[in-house]
């Protein structure tokens, strides 16, 4: 299989080496024979979607850009790259990082961009070097900078660092940390191709979207459609981690049986052990049962077909001995301390959710604590600004609906009084329990009689413990 | 390393750096990160004088980079060891040990998260994701390098060799 990204070539991250084996012929292409409106039908033709997890069309994401340049327009391409279990754009950049660079130069080109900003995370010191020193050669090749090679275009490029907030990868909340604030997401509409950073029209791509574009323009939209699921065409840098024989980013095409990458790619499980679990696209995304993994196809139909999604494409596998509720504990921490804290719903959230799963990881969990986490996760769900929320809420809802039973054999402690308080909580939204309306239900009648009782006795410390 | 609380001065040549991030962005209040980034490089933290400073240099309200230092964890807000571990136990790196590199490494140094040894040459932190999961379990060191696929004897050796760097 032809790899479009990351090559079988020595030293590409070195423009001579890049320049001898074809790179910058596609901008070179675009420059002297293509117009912008034919770039963009190009990558429309393609179906090349979005590599940043919502896998969005990026040729119809390019045309919501306004024509025309009354306002500057922006590129922002994002390397925040912090969700756990994706670590791809971090081989672009070490393996293959001039392709970027040409990727972002042409949709800069295609909508008439003039600032192109890449935002990598501030953890990534090493591969931030090396972009400023790429992007640097590339000045000095004429590739980037005022009229490039003669064509009239003119476009400047610039590396913004991070500094450690997971939050940064969503793109509004990317943009407000490009303009020097607090890295808050902001509420859409309106989108950022209509008021993007400091106003202005704005697009954000992620890294590997951008990296397929040169290949794109060389070989045709239609060469790109035919490769992998033509749903979601293209291949994906599939980053496997955790207990497989050899971790590592593996380029594949979309579409390809999550069996065959963990098998015949990664080498099988680790000391010959049978798997658990597994999360398809990082730890946002709801995980898979063994038996949903075994007929999976790594696309995001296929995903989508199942409740879970493609995200960032990292894979982790786990093994038949993994704890599943520490795993989903330590994944609810991450997002506890991830809350950007501005909606009330995802600050508060994960931290209730985060004490429900520390007290059934010591052992005191209540009987009702699992319908209590999936209620406080529904509640989360869709209230918050951006996907945050969602995304903490997702692996609790599916990891308890899905492992049940682990999380039952961690919990031995019966206790009368709250099951109370959680099926009246409970009764706001699941289709399982009965209205509180319905007053004349002998349950509820119970429950109201039992919960006036507690509120007497002054026993109310289920949200507080 | 300033352990002290300091007032933080750039050089002519520093003061040129600044204007070279300023001139990156349309707007100045954009440059706050990247100055943030120049006060932590040279003093190893950055005070509350420092966000002053970094505010006036940008004419931008003080509790405007206070705001901003403290909502991004890799900025340090309070002195730290001379060889700061942040070491990931995130999910592929807690599958493969990584909460037995952290605690070893906490117990040999005798301090828990966020704490300096007294000595003053080490302190550790419990981070997320660093995007190195297929090399876990793996530590950076003062924001920089990875030292990735750990052992305990690699973490040994590693604390030596810091150690003896003096």
């Amino acid at each position: 299989m032809e790899k479009i990204i990351l090559k079988d070539i020595p030293d590409l991250d070195k423009i001579d080496v890049y320049l001898a084996n074809g790179g910058y012929s596609a901008w070179k292409k675009v420059l002297k024979e293509m117009k912008p409106d034919d770039v963009i039908d190009e990558v429309k033709k393609s179906g090349l979607r979005g590599r940043g997890g919502a896998c969005f069309p990026t040729g119809v994401k390019w045309g919501f850009m306004p024509k025309g340049n009354e306002k500057p327009k922006f590129l922002c391409c994002n390397g925040d790259e912090s969700e756990p279990g994706s670590f791809k754009d971090r081989e672009i950049f070490e393996k293959n990082p001039h392709q970027f660079i040409e990727g972002s130069l042409i949709a800069a080109y295609a909508m008439g961009i003039q600032s192109v900003y890449v935002y990598i995370r501030g953890e990534y010191w090493r591969w931030i070097n090396i972009m400023e020193k790429c992007i640097e050669d590339a000045y000095s090749k004429g590739m980037i900078g005022k009229n490039i090679l003669g064509s009239g275009f003119s476009v400047e490029m610039y590396v913004h660092k991070g500094a450690g907030a997971y939050i940064c990868g969503e793109e509004s909340s990317l943009m407000n940390s490009l303009e020097g604030k607090r890295g808050y997401p902001r509420v859409k509409p309106p989108f950022p191709a209509a008021v993007g950073v400091w106003g202005n029209p704005t697009t954000i791509n992620n890294i590997e979207t951008l990296a397929n574009v040169p290949e794109i323009i060389n070989k045709g939209g239609e060469w790109f459609s035919k490769i992998g699921d033509p749903k979601h065409p293209g291949t994906l840098l599939f980053g496997v981690s955790g207990h497989v024989n050899n971790p590592g980013v593996y380029e594949l095409p979309t579409g390809t049986p999550l069996m065959t990458i963990i098998n015949d790619y990664c080498g099988g499980i680790r000391n010959g052990k049978d798997f658990k679990m597994i999360i398809p696209g990082g730890s946002s995304m709801p995980p898979l049962t063994k038996e949903e993994s075994l007929n999976m196809k790594m696309d995001a139909e296929s995903l989508k077909a199942v409740g879970s999604a493609i995200g960032t494409a990292g894979i982790m596998v786990m093994d038949e001995d993994t704890d599943i509720v520490h795993v989903l504990q330590r994944i609810t921490k991450f997002y506890y301390h991830e809350s950007c804290g501005q909606c009330t719903p995802c600050r508060e959230g994960c931290g209730w959710m985060l004490k429900v799963l520390n007290r059934i990881m010591d052992g005191t969990g209540r009987s009702t604590d699992l319908d209590l986490l999936i209620s406080v996760a529904e509640n989360i769900e869709g209230n918050t600004i951006c996907a945050l929320g969602d995304a903490a809420a997702w692996p609790v809802k599916w990891t308890v609906r899905k492992f049940r039973k682990e999380f039952e054999a961690k919990i031995t402690k019966e206790n009368i009084e709250l099951p109370v308080l959680n099926k009246v909580h409970g009764l706001r939204k699941s289709d399982e329990y009965v209205s509180i309306e319905d007053e004349t239900n002998p349950v509820v009648e119970n429950l109201i009689g039992k919960v006036q009782e507690i509120q007497k006795n002054d026993k109310i410390k289920h949200f507080s413990s | 390393m300033n352990t002290e609380n300091y007032t933080p001065v750039f050089d002519e040549n520093e003061l040129k750096t600044v204007q070279m991030h300023i001139s990156k962005y349309p707007k100045p209040m954009a440059a706050v990160m990247p100055l943030l980034w120049m006060i932590q490089e040279k003093y190893g933290w950055i005070s509350v004088e420092s966000m002053r400073y970094v505010g006036d240099l940008l004419k931008l309200p003080h509790d405007h980079v206070l705001g901003v230092a403290t909502f991004y964890s890799m900025y340090f807000k309070k002195p730290m060891g001379k060889y700061h571990l942040q070491i990931c136990t995130n999910v592929s790196c807690m599958l493969c040990d990584g909460y037995k590199i952290f605690n070893h490494i906490s117990d040999k140094l005798g301090i828990k998260n966020k704490e300096v040894t007294q000595d003053g040459m080490f302190s550790i932190e419990e981070v997320e994701c660093l995007g190195s999961c297929a090399t876990a379990p793996m530590l950076q060191i003062n924001n920089k390098e990875f030292h990735e696929n750990l052992t305990v004897e690699k973490v040994d050796e590693l604390l030596d060799k810091l150690r003896n760097s003096n």
